[in-house]
């Protein structure tokens, strides 16, 4: 069993250690500093951070004003309130004008479990993806949190980043460096090849690892950018498998599965996907009995591959 | 009281010398300019344009473009410069007008705004234009971004203001309301928030849809120093944004009581004239009376 870390907290601590090198980074809260772990810049830095109250819409244009003027501005909410309600401001002064506004879903997907339906972000992948100019990263664990919060300060413009509320197992190699836009490959296979993002990455090795005793050969493929999606990549790391099949705590519809389906469309390779089927959430009383009830579990991944074997 | 009489005869002092120096004046012919530029901007062959907020907000952008703000044309990006922001960005023609008039951009490009591949768009863009602080066009955002300016502005030390002009009917935007609460609990006094209330919104009254007064009384319950000024008189133009100054520790609101369209007679109050174009016989009309204002306004 590996071990496992908070994505949240790696996120506020990273924001921490750029705070002290970079001046110029700045920290906006939308009085959920205590969930989305911002309230460690916080402490550190109080001069450069401005809770800007429960007013979501008010943060992310304030967040451009100070863009505009030098600064690079993290934004936090959960991922429901943080892409949904600000949406008209992200799309519009933010990636418009390519503002260096970087906005960190917190607590995305399902994993705010007990607050139920409202509180759960099923489609912040793909609104964010839609928009031109935009970064979408989902890391897979946190030391990938920690990357991707480091290359979102280099990235010239708008980024929006997702992370989840509960711990996660550590998936990335010893040594491993983030690079925009390119899948890595976490287990080599030969039969079918598997995407997957953020929670889903992780049960898509749990999948691997079972069917291997099975004798079938699976390859996993993690997804940490999915703007700019890398189509040709995963063209090419499709190329020769029997079968793709893709794995997201999010909706169908214009996320990873939708993404690869664009990705494959010259391919003579089938896919299929497991996803959240265009239902919003509910409340339950854990994470994985949620995940369970959705059917984003290690064993639909496992039927999926060998529905094409 | 002392302090507040010493300020009083301070702003006195400072208008009698606006008109010994012909400084209203000077202001009265760039208003009048700028208003010439946007019937030109439209033009008479079928193109749409914001003839209404442009014109009622001009006199406004004229002080602040023409005296108060500190500018350098050659270098927009100046760290110490004064910055504006239309937060109703569909009145850009004016902004647009009065950048040119300083130099920010050949006037022709003036000419070709909304054409495709334009450097001046419909509503402000940062990136194409240069003068621009930032892109506006979805309403009721405006002054928190003005916010955002002024904090940066605040945490590098810089002597600059952030001067922003919104709408009446832009009133009914929440987020109007965020950005006053925010700008209130961070203090932020580098900053003047200016209402352009010219009654009047695309479709009809402001009154007839959410009657957003009374202004005054909204701002100053929100923490703001409050100033009521008539839009159209340079002199109490000034002298609002010179009391602004004199206030530390609250933001500043300026109600500016305004006419749509004003300047152009067939314009004046009118709701049609919101974004429209213009026949050929108005087209002149408004050039002829706008040329007899800078006649009359000449040294």
């Amino acid at each position: 069993m590996s071990k496992t870390q908070s994505q949240r907290l790696a996120y506020g601590e990273e924001l921490v250690a750029l705070g002290y090198e970079n001046k110029d980074i700045v920290v906006l809260e939308a009085d959920l500093g205590k969930s989305t772990m911002s309230n460690l810049f916080q402490q550190e830095f109080p001069e450069r951070y401005f809770e800007m109250g429960i007013a979501e819409q008010d943060m992310i244009s304030t967040a451009a004003g100070l863009a505009v003027s030098g600064k690079t501005a993290f934004c936090n909410s959960f991922a429901v309130f943080a892409a949904g309600r600000p949406y008209d401001q992200i799309r519009q002064t933010v990636s418009v004008g390519k503002l260096n506004v970087k906005v960190c879903g917190s607590s995305a997907g399902l994993s705010d479990f007990g607050d139920g339906s409202s509180h759960q972000a099923v489609e912040d992948v793909a609104i964010m993806s839609a928009i031109p100019n935009m970064t979408v990263l989902t890391p897979c664990d946190a030391e990938e949190t920690r990357q991707c919060v480091r290359a979102a300060v280099e990235i010239h413009g708008p980024v929006y980043i997702r992370t989840m509320r509960n711990d996660l197992p550590d998936l990335l190699p010893e040594g491993a460096k983030f690079r925009l836009g390119e899948p890595r490959v976490l287990r080599e296979g030969t039969d079918t090849v598997v995407f997957a993002h953020g929670t889903m990455t992780g049960k898509a090795m749990e999948a691997a690892e079972a069917l291997e005793l099975e004798g079938i050969s699976v390859k996993v493929v993690n997804l940490c950018t999915m703007k700019p999606f890398p189509y040709e990549a995963v063209a090419k790391l499709a190329e020769g498998m029997k079968a793709a099949v893709t794995a997201e705590e999010h909706t169908y519809i214009g996320g990873l599965a939708s993404q690869t389906a664009l990705a494959l469309r010259k391919s003579k390779v089938p896919m299929d996907y497991v996803a959240i089927n265009d239902s919003f959430g509910q409340s339950a009383q854990g994470p994985e009995e949620l995940l369970e009830y959705y059917g984003l579990t290690k064993e639909a991944i496992i039927n999926k591959v060998k529905e094409f074997l | 009281m002392a302090n507040q009489e010493i300020i009083k005869q301070k702003l006195q002092y400072l208008e009698e010398q606006y008109h010994n120096h012909g400084t209203v004046k000077r202001i009265q012919r760039l208003a009048a300019q700028i208003r010439k530029d946007v019937v030109m901007m439209i033009g008479c062959e079928g193109h749409v344009g914001h003839l209404g907020g442009s014109c009622s907000s001009a006199d406004i952008v004229a002080a602040l473009y023409g005296r108060k703000m500190k500018l350098n044309p050659q270098n927009p990006d100046w760290e110490d410069r004064d910055r504006f922001l239309y937060s109703k960005g569909h009145a850009g023609i004016a902004q647009y007008a009065a950048l040119a008039e300083l130099g920010y951009f050949p006037k022709e490009d003036l000419w070709e705004v909304k054409n495709l591949g334009a450097r001046l768009q419909g509503h402000p863009d940062r990136i194409r234009t240069p003068g621009i602080e930032a892109n506006t066009g979805s309403l009721g955002q405006g002054l928190s971004i003005a916010n955002g300016m002024a904090l940066a502005m605040r945490l590098d030390n810089r002597p600059g203001k952030v001067y922003c002009v919104m709408g009446d009917g832009e009133q009914a935007e929440g987020q109007i309301w965020e950005a006053a609460m925010a700008a209130s609990a961070h203090k932020i006094d580098n900053l003047v928030g200016i209402i352009d209330q010219n009654r009047l919104q695309a479709t009809g009254a402001v009154s007839d849809r959410f009657d957003t007064n009374p202004l005054p009384e909204k701002w100053a319950a929100f923490g703001w120093h409050v100033i009521e000024i008539d839009g159209h008189k340079i002199e109490e133009i000034l002298r609002a944004l010179d009391e602004a100054d004199t206030i530390k520790g609250k933001p500043t609101a300026i109600i500016a009581h305004t006419v749509k369209g004003k300047g152009i007679s067939f314009a004046e109050n009118q709701t049609s004239f919101h974004n429209t174009a213009l026949t050929r016989e108005q087209y002149e009309t408004a050039l002829k009376e706008l040329d007899a204002q800078l006649a009359k306004l000449e040294r």
